[in-house]
């Protein structure tokens, strides 16, 4: 452990650690921070050591590649797994990163480095529905991590449902593992990006396997169909399941019997680290805030670069590609001598314009907002029902923050990484850039102890 | 079920177990204490302070907080993040996630007497 780096990566998923590689080998000194326990991220979750997986790229696409990268990382850069970071602060050209240690006992730790890069990534966006919180309900992101992470099927009869190209990997990963999905309910059009060019130029492959491995289990595909209700007493026995006109409006329903719900719509860059150091953001395609960067990756505050979902929903592949482009331009500005690779900013562009592609292929229509019914809860936290957003704006709260304030949808355990999105498009506006000084909860006692670094061990 | 472990050609290391509420449930080793309470058909281990609605797992990587558990005596502990450790002692009977002494994260007004803060 170093008493200053010249950089240190938040975030070991596939911009993480292609950025802390590329910064390595251009010379920086490198320190690799993660909160989880293995890296990877959330889509290159590894299983634990437990399991012996003599196959584990059985779970993922393109592991191998990563686990390359990662091996060759180890060897090259300090890595701190098991460290959550809850604030990041920079002054005189040096960024302090804060971080807690460990899953329980939990001990404060501190890092500074010269340069920072952001590759936080992000989690599901769930839309609230009448019976969203009954046990058995999941995003389709935690299914996934049930099976990635640790070899548990979240259940026996899966429905899966929501939008995007994400529902396909992890239908097809739930019924490989065994499980009886009983369909996959797509609330936009079913063949969005068919004729994308790009899809010819690399992703059909990947998406041809997943729609054979459903077709083998005989799994259906239904587009313009979405869960509209959940049901159970105590736990899900049942989805009630529309046909949706182009405004996601209900159409016709029927009954689908199942123990499990996994469902998404689309995705949330975790952007607290980035908003904390006054980094600008920008709204994305999808209208959800996202990272400004320059064409390194810079965002607006010096040494300061973001890669991954945070500039951006894309996927893994433009994710590495960024965190590449992000490690070159830490060492240019730190005065390596990194030669110019225009074509790896020339595929940037690529994938870039092909996420752009997906967020307007796959967009979240406001008929959603007709599923909820009174007492439907907008706020799992605090248990807000949609009455009571209703009551606020009859108040006068005009838009999401007063209606927060009115209301306290959002003020609970989640500060609004769950309901911020919805309760944004009830109020009738974009979702706002998260304003959270305090990234993941810290006790009292910690906030208030000084802080070690790791070198003091 | 066996499938996910013929998937990946797991030879998992013997299972060690924790108890919940008293009753046995078995752990692979670096399993969390969420996947291995759902894995064993345990879907809720809290009630929601107003509606005494059931909660488990829900974002399943650690976002939401819907998961909060007991371990131990630790209070509102991230079950889906939290490993397992072999004799791990799990309470649901409690209404844990709320705030209390050696609570972890704050509700969001600070009102309740909890110990800890969350970022708003």
């Amino acid at each position: 452990m170093k008493p200053l780096y010249d950089l240190a990566v938040i975030g070991a998923g596939p911009a993480g650690v292609a950025g802390a590689l590329t910064a390595s080998f251009a010379g920086l000194d490198v320190v690799l921070i993660d909160a989880a326990p293995r890296p990877g991220g959330q889509y290159f979750r590894h299983l634990p050591q437990g399991f012996n997986a003599q196959a584990p790229g059985a779970l993922h696409h393109g592991l191998d590649g990563f686990t390359r990268q990662w091996e060759t990382l180890r060897a090259r850069a300090d890595v701190l797994l098991g460290h959550k970071v809850w604030a990041v602060e920079r002054a005189e050209g040096t960024v302090t990163v804060r971080c807690l240690e460990g899953d329980r006992e939990e001990r404060p730790r501190t890092v500074t480095a010269r340069g920072l890069l952001i590759a936080t990534g992000a989690h599901d966006r769930p839309l609230p529905f009448p019976g969203w919180d009954l046990p058995g309900v999941l995003t389709a992101g935690g299914a996934q991590a049930l099976l990635k992470g640790n070899l548990v099927v979240a259940g026996r009869k899966v429905v899966v449902a929501g939008t995007g190209p994400f529902l396909l990997p992890v239908a097809a990963g739930l019924a490989e593992a065994g499980a009886d999905v009983r369909g996959v309910y797509e609330a936009n059009g079913r063949l969005g990006l068919a004729r994308h060019p790009l899809l010819a130029a690399g992703k059909a492959g990947e998406a041809l396997g997943y729609g054979a491995s459903l077709a083998r289990h005989r799994v259906p595909y239904r587009g313009r169909h979405a869960v509209i209700a959940a049901h159970g007493e105590g736990a899900l026995t049942h989805v009630t399941v529309a046909r949706l006109d182009s405004a996601w409006r209900p159409v016709s329903t029927r009954t689908v019997e199942c123990d499990t719900l996994a469902y998404g719509y689309g995705f949330v860059p975790q952007l607290e680290l980035p908003v904390q150091l006054g980094c600008a953001t920008r709204a994305d395609a999808d209208g959800s805030p996202v990272v400004t960067v320059d064409g390194g990756l810079r965002t607006s505050v010096p040494g300061v670069y973001a890669a991954g979902e945070s500039t951006g929903v894309g996927g893994a592949v433009l994710a590495e590609v960024e965190g590449r482009i992000a490690g070159r331009s830490a060492a240019a500005d730190l005065g390596r001598r990194v030669p110019p690779l225009p074509r790896l900013s020339r595929r940037r562009d690529r994938l870039a314009a092909f996420a752009k592609a997906l967020l307007e292929a796959y967009p979240v229509r406001p008929g959603w907002q007709g599923w909820l019914r009174d007492d439907t809860l907008v706020c799992r936290c605090e248990e807000v029902p949609l009455s009571a957003v209703r009551e606020a704006q009859d108040l006068g709260a005009i838009d999401a923050r007063s209606v927060k304030l009115l209301a306290r949808p959002g003020m609970g355990w989640c500060q609004g990484r769950m309901c911020g999105y919805a309760v944004a498009c009830l109020a009738g506006e974009d979702p706002a850039a998260p304003r959270r000084p305090i990234a993941q909860p810290i006790r009292l006692g910690d906030l208030a102890a000084p802080t070690r670094s790791p070198l003091e061990g | 079920m066996n499938q996910p472990y013929d998937l990946v050609r797991a030879r998992p290391e013997p299972e060690f177990e924790i108890s919940v509420d008293g009753a046995p449930v078995p752990v692979i080793p670096g399993q969390t204490i969420g996947a291995a309470l759902h894995g064993a058909g345990i879907r809720s281990w809290r009630t929601t302070r107003i509606g005494a609605r059931p909660r488990g797992l829900f974002c399943g990587i650690g976002v939401c907080f819907d998961c909060l558990v007991t371990v131990n005596g630790s209070p509102s502990l991230r079950a889906c993040l939290t490993e397992a450790r072999p004799g791990d002692r799990v309470s649901t009977g409690a209404r844990a996630g709320q705030v209390g002494p050696g609570g972890r994260a704050g509700d969001g007004d600070g009102t309740d007497g909890g110990k800890t803060v969350n970022g708003r």
